[in-house]
């Protein structure tokens, strides 16, 4: 039994999946979307990882590396955003954020 | 053989993980599920080679990132169960463009193919893990032909690290604070008074 590009990418396709499911089934939950987006970043870097391991081409990986990066930069920012809306208005319903009438 | 089955267990448990994180009642819950598919996606990266890659998912990811998320969760006082109210009305839309989306994946998953060329067009070939481990082959490449990106992703990083404390420091003006300007500059002459006090008489 080989196991192939094909089981890795179909991980990460279901991986994306859930992600996407997981959006919008907690429409009302900040938290849960940014966990969501989480799981949609690693399903992209096991993509990116399972690519460079069967093509042999190393560059994969730094992509990956980079992704990494900006996933953790952009949970630290999202979550430091949910914490001063917290603190100006009490609740983290997404429809309460609705202070620009967008 | 323990290849196939360590692979088919840790892809069934992040799987299963994934799902538990946006199915879970607790916000608390889902953050530790995560933590549990993360760990699992690093075990898969181990399979494919990758041990660097896997190592930084559990030390930055699981160690940091994902901590992150636990404090946040548990410091604001939230009302999650009135947060998850509608999660049967979303679900119908929600179930069908997931599996709209999923089909399109697979059907990309199990019709492409690797085009004829692209063997030749690998910029920095894999070393054999004899000649150079994951971790050093890795190196060479960030460090000498990547090196402006990665030097982009710490400026990336600086600037999330900024941002997330202006964002959240804040001074309550309640609050004494020590200023040590203020108190280097008191002079004898602002500090104390010399009062004659008269016997018997008081302030």
């Amino acid at each position: 039994m080989i196991i192939g590009l094909g089981h890795y990418l179909t991980v990460a396709a279901i991986l994306f999946t859930i992600g996407i499911f997981g959006i919008f089934l907690n429409r009302k939950n900040v938290i849960i979307i940014l966990m969501s987006v989480e799981l949609i970043l690693l399903a992209v870097n096991v993509n990116l990882v399972a690519f460079s391991a069967f093509l042999g081409d190393l560059v994969g990986q730094v992509y990956a590396l980079l992704v990494l990066t900006v996933a953790a930069a952009e949970a630290a920012i999202g979550l430091s955003i949910l914490v001063a809306f917290y603190r100006n208005r009490g609740s983290i319903a997404v429809e309460d954020i609705n202070l620009m009438k967008g | 053989m323990i290849a196939a089955i360590f692979f088919y267990l840790f892809a069934g448990t992040v799987t299963a993980a994934a799902v538990m994180v946006i199915a879970a009642k607790n916000p608390v819950h889902s953050v530790l599920f995560l933590i549990l598919a993360f760990v699992n996606a690093a075990g898969l990266f181990v399979l494919l080679g990758a041990e660097f890659l896997a190592m930084i998912l559990i030390i930055v990811y699981v160690g940091a990132v994902l901590v992150l998320f636990l404090f946040v969760v548990m410091m604001l006082d939230v009302d999650f169960a009135q947060l998850r109210q509608g999660f049967l009305q979303y679900l119908p839309i929600g179930a069908f463009i997931g599996i709209i989306v999923l089909i399109e994946l697979l059907l990309v998953v199990f019709t492409w193919s690797i085009g004829p060329h692209v063997q030749d067009a690998i910029t920095a070939p894999i070393p054999s893990l004899a000649s150079m481990p994951n971790t050093e082959a890795l190196g060479h490449v960030l460090y000498t032909r990547y090196i402006y990106f990665f030097q982009a992703a710490g400026i990336v990083l600086l600037v999330a690290m900024v941002g997330a404390i202006v964002l959240t420091l804040h001074h309550k003006p309640s609050i004494k604070r020590q200023s040590i300007s203020d108190q280097i500059a008191r002079t004898r002459r602002t500090a104390i008074e010399i009062v004659k006090v008269r016997s018997g008489q008081g302030l």
